[in-house]
């Protein structure tokens, strides 16, 4: 039986102002709801993806399994025989797309990975996708795999292995090639090709020889600490870097690698910022791979981009992507670009503001808000506004600035579609003109119109039998 | 006795850590505690306390180590560490980041459970009321236009959880004394009040407030509550919600019309409960609402006064009246005018204003009409705006009375007329416009209209409404118009009762506490109007009543 008559009177007031007044002038304390509408057209969805029995234990369910998975770093290895990758056989950012389709800096990152494969020996995108010797392409996210930007995986580029102790799943990611002139923004200078070959050749299987000296990292403990430091693991990765090679260098050196090479390692990943990127993603897909495929559930799995479109996926409705033309960041840019430079968003990076991190951590990050010239307080309600919208506080994503109160995590659709707050993705800009590179960094939203198609999807599963 | 452990994947700040590792040595019984990140300076600090480190200790590990002198200690202390790391910061307010809960969800998770008032569009409602019972909160859903299907599917919720949802369409609603939606500043009594009626559970608890008698809660239920298809889901919960509550004597179930299955099974429910329960369902052949407040007030032991009322200006009854000026044909007034326009604020009020009026002058036509073929549409017909206008559009099977000379009720409150603008009782512009407009028509000889005051209410009625009624009086010139007021509103409200109803009155109106009193002296001036006599019930002939608006 209802406590209403034996309780202290506490109104939690959503729509006419008024009535909230009233209660207000009473002496009742009174919580006011900041109410607007939905998205366009979702109310007969809503009402019936709300009414499913299903979704608060599946979203529960999904919540307890997201925030449960740890990730260890257990490996370094060729990506071909991990990920099942012939030759001609490329892995890409975001939702599945085609070479006709598909942006400047994605043409350019598979045009820069057919001639580090030796398919082709020169860039050329007027020769198309078969004279570049590319056979196939798939998102990463279908392989387990996740990778930043153009995210162009092939078989002879080395990977990252992360592994959930509980159950033994694992997820992939590529090395990360530092900022600039890189494959992963579509560039394919020369520069960039010997890069890649010297990874190969001398970074990965360093990694692979200190890793394997070491035992497993915990990716996940970097991460927590790592947010306490400033970085919000997306676009500031800085502390997460320092302390990876904190725990490896000493197994570096004992590699019985030549000096030369350790000292090239160490600079390689000492001087770029973003080495930790590649750890964070891979980390942030292994929790958000526990909570996929639960019938009912809202919460998202998956936000990724591939240049062209941005999809996202749902628990509750499986593999399907759900897309829409991808919007393009604004922010700062490097010397000699602009925003007409700026291709739309690109990369699996979302991943990290899927799971919590990212722009759903700016708190924890205030600097990154600089890029778009925004102050401390800005990078406060970003954060807090994602609570509006979020299944979950991450216990271990802890916000000194929030008196250590966790991050928000577990996108809900149905509150992106209520509230029309869209996640905040702090995100890396690629040149829109292949072999350009990066242009600049800053801040982008999912385009809305996604969630308004998964709600539909998740409304056309609800089970047929009539409520109640 | 000892418990040492290393956790993976905890990791907080160390002057986090030493505050938890001082709450758990001040755990009585505990002779060492630390709790720290697993790096060696710690690791040092273990094995000097005698621990010895659990395998695989590495930076990223938190260790939990506590000597305690028994099990118990130990376990306290071991409490004391888990709930020192998993306490959550409460969200904090103000300043320029702050972000308002955006939800009731969020409201909700940030301020603990409580009772959701939720008055947004009522496409929407559904989704704030699911949250709302999802956090284990009450629901009063003001909002209208929500699907019968959701009602019964969040009732049904509600039902599982303990909770209860008052709606939708629930207008009124009075808890721990405070009045929520339209509601009255009333004392706490002995009578609690469940009403599938809005306007109605007004009037109950403005009359028991003029009888000094107070009320122990007012559960709204929601209109359609006791309809077959919704099966008094809601009226049984409010039921044994005040059936368990010390303060309520005497229940009151306050309805329109119920589905008969329904009455009878809520009949049976309410025997089986220890407090009284009185039935008071509205309609033809029932008692209307001023009597069901008396048999209350019997039923409590207590009088049943003389109701409130205020003669008109210029009318007998008005120390200062010059001249009686009630529609007379002797006086002048075409013999046409004979007609009974009513614009309700309330349903409820409309309802039982109908059921006298028409069992004493014959079919009144309405949108919430009594029968189906006295349905008008509530929208004015076109052309009446100008006085010569016709009346109201024809209806296939009308009675056979001039369209122009029907008894005519409309409820302003009905979903048609509030899709999309606030509800009469804030705004009162149709309502001002519809009155002149009816004061135009030749026809009309008496127009009723309900004020309703109290919280939610507009501030002040009368300063639009004794203007409206003045003008439509002194328009008519000599074909006199007579304007009676249910004013619905308790000595406590807001507005001022009194301030009110003398402003009504002074501007030409008959204002009646009781609305079943002001239907029936509506009735006596009409019937009046062929005979040229008075009929009894004359507003502000009895002292009792002026009393009672008194402040």
């Amino acid at each position: 039986m209802t406590g209403l008559l034996r309780r202290e009177p506490h109104v939690i007031a959503a729509g006419i102002g008024l009535l909230a007044d009233s209660a207000a002038g009473q002496a009742a304390k009174v919580t006011r709801v900041d109410w607007a509408p939905p998205m366009p057209g979702t109310d007969a969805d809503l009402a019936t993806v709300l009414a499913d029995s299903r979704r608060a234990g599946a979203n529960a369910l999904a919540v307890q399994r997201m925030l449960a998975a740890r990730a260890l770093l257990v490996d370094v290895v060729q990506a071909g025989p991990a990920l099942g990758l012939a030759a001609g056989e490329f892995l890409h950012a975001g939702p599945p797309i085609s070479w006709e389709r598909a942006s400047g800096p994605m043409r350019g990152a598979l045009m820069g990975a057919a001639v580090f494969e030796g398919l082709a020996d020169h860039p050329d995108a007027a020769a198309g996708e078969s004279a570049l010797g590319i056979v196939s392409l798939e998102p990463c996210h279908h392989r387990g795999a996740v990778g930043p930007m153009a995210g162009v995986v092939s078989p002879s580029m080395w990977a990252f292995v992360l592994e959930d102790p509980a159950d033994g799943r694992r997820a992939f990611c590529s090395l990360n090639e530092g900022l600039g002139k890189v494959l992963r923004y579509g560039a394919y200078s020369a520069e960039v090709i010997d890069r890649l070959r010297w990874m190969s050749a001398v970074l990965g299987p360093l990694l692979q020889a200190a890793v394997r000296r070491h035992g497993p990292v915990d990716v996940t403990a970097i991460l927590t600490q790592m947010v306490q430091m400033g970085d919000e693991a997306h676009n500031r990765n800085r502390a997460g870097t320092l302390m990876l090679l904190r725990d490896l260098l000493p197994d570096m050196v004992e590699s019985g690698f030549p000096a030369a090479d350790i000292a090239d390692a160490a600079r390689f990943v000492a001087g770029n910022d973003h080495f930790f990127l590649n750890l964070a993603m891979p980390a942030c897909k292994l929790a958000l791979d526990a909570a996929r495929d639960i019938p009912g559930s809202t919460m998202v799995v998956a936000m990724a981009r591939n240049g062209t479109d941005f999809g996202i996926q749902v628990s509750g409705t499986g593999n399907p992507w759900f897309t829409a033309p991808a919007l393009v960041p604004q922010g700062l840019f490097l010397a000699g670009y602009g925003p007409a430079d700026a291709n739309p968003d690109i990369g699996d990076s979302a991943i990290t503001e899927t799971a919590g991190l990212g722009g759903f951590a700016m708190a924890a990050a205030p600097a990154i808000v600089r890029l778009v010239g925004g102050t401390v307080a800005t990078a406060l309600a970003a954060t807090r506004r994602m609570y509006e919208i979020t299944l979950a506080e991450h216990p271990l994503f802890g916000v000194p600035a929030l008196e250590f109160r966790g991050t928000p995590a577990g996108i809900d659709v149905t509150l992106v579609a209520r509230t029309q707050i869209l996640p905040q993705i702090n995100t890396g800009m690629a040149g829109k003109v292949a072999g350009t590179g990066q242009v600049g960094a800053g801040l982008v939203t999912p385009p809305a119109e996604v969630f308004p198609l998964a709600l539909r999807e998740l409304a056309g599963r609800v089970p047929a039998s009539p409520p109640g | 006795m000892r418990h040492v452990e290393a956790r993976a994947g905890a990791y907080a700040d160390s002057v986090t850590l030493m505050q938890v590792s001082a709450q758990a040595q001040a755990v009585p019984g505990v002779q060492a505690a630390l709790v720290a990140m697993a790096t060696e300076l710690n690791l040092g600090l273990l094995a000097d306390l005698g621990f010895t480190a659990p395998d695989g200790s590495t930076q990223n590990h938190l260790l939990v180590a506590v000597e305690a002198a028994d099990g118990d200690a130990l376990a306290a202390a071991r409490a004391v560490v888990d709930s020192a790391l998993t306490a959550r910061p409460a969200e904090q307010s103000g300043g320029p980041a702050s972000q308002p809960p955006r939800t009731t969800l969020s409201a909700a998770r940030r301020a603990g459970t409580g009772l959701a008032l939720i008055s947004v569009p009522g496409q929407y409602a559904f989704a704030e009321a699911v949250d709302a019972l999802d956090s284990g909160c009450d629901v009063m859903i003001f909002s209208d236009n929500v699907p019968v299907e959701q009602e019964v599917w969040l009732k049904d919720r509600a039902a599982e959880r303990g909770l209860l949802v008052m709606g939708p369409d629930c207008g009124t609603a009075i808890v721990s004394g405070v009045g929520l939606g339209f509601s009255h500043a009333v004392p706490s009594g002995p009578i609690g009040v469940v009403a599938a009626s809005g306007t109605g559970a007004q009037q109950m608890v403005c009359l028991l407030d003029a009888a000094g008698a107070g009320v122990s809660a007012v559960l709204g239920v929601g209109g359609r509550d006791l309809s077959a298809a919704v099966g008094g889901r809601s009226a049984r919960a409010a039921l044994a919600a005040l059936d368990e509550d010390p303060s309520t004597e005497l229940i009151v179930l306050l309805s329109k019309p119920a589905a008969p299955a329904v009455a009878d099974s809520l009949r049976a429910y309410a025997e089986s409960l220890t407090t009284p329960v009185q039935f008071a369902l509205i309609g033809p052949g029932q008692p209307d609402l001023t009597a069901a407040a008396e048999a209350a007030l019997r039923a409590t032991g207590r009088e049943v006064p003389q109701w409130p009322s205020w003669a008109a200006a210029g009318q007998p009854g008005d120390p200062g009246a010059p001249a009686a000026a009630v529609p007379r044909t002797e006086t002048g007034a075409p013999a046409e005018a004979r007609a009974l326009r009513g614009l309700f604020a309330g349903g409820t009020l409309c309802d039982e204003a109908m059921v006298i009026v028409s069992g004493r002058l014959g079919p009144v036509y309405s949108n919430i009409p009594l029968r189906p073929d006295w349905r008008v549409s509530p929208h004015p017909p076109a052309g009446q705006r100008t006085p010569a206008g016709p009346g109201f559009p024809a209806v296939p099977d009308a009675a056979a009375v001039p369209d122009a000379a029907r008894h005519v009720m409309i409820d302003f409150g009905d979903d048609e007329l509030t899709a999309g603008r606030p509800h009469p009782m804030i705004d009162q512009r149709l309502r001002v416009d519809r009155l002149a407009a009816e004061a135009a028509d030749p026809a009309t000889a008496v127009i009723m209209l309900d004020v309703v005051l109290g919280h939610g209410a507009h501030p002040d009625p009368a300063a639009e409404l004794a203007p409206a009624i003045a003008a439509a009086i002194v328009g008519r010139g000599d074909r006199e118009l007579a304007v009676v007021v249910s004013l619905i509103g308790a000595r406590s409200d807001p507005q001022g009762l009194t301030a009110q109803a003398t402003a009504l009155a002074a501007a030409g109106a008959s204002v009646f506490a009781s609305n079943a009193q002001a239907a029936r002296f509506a009735c006596d001036l009409l019937a009046r109007t062929g005979t040229g006599q008075a009929g009894p019930g004359r507003p502000g002939q009895a002292g009792a009543g002026q009393a009672g608006g008194g402040r």
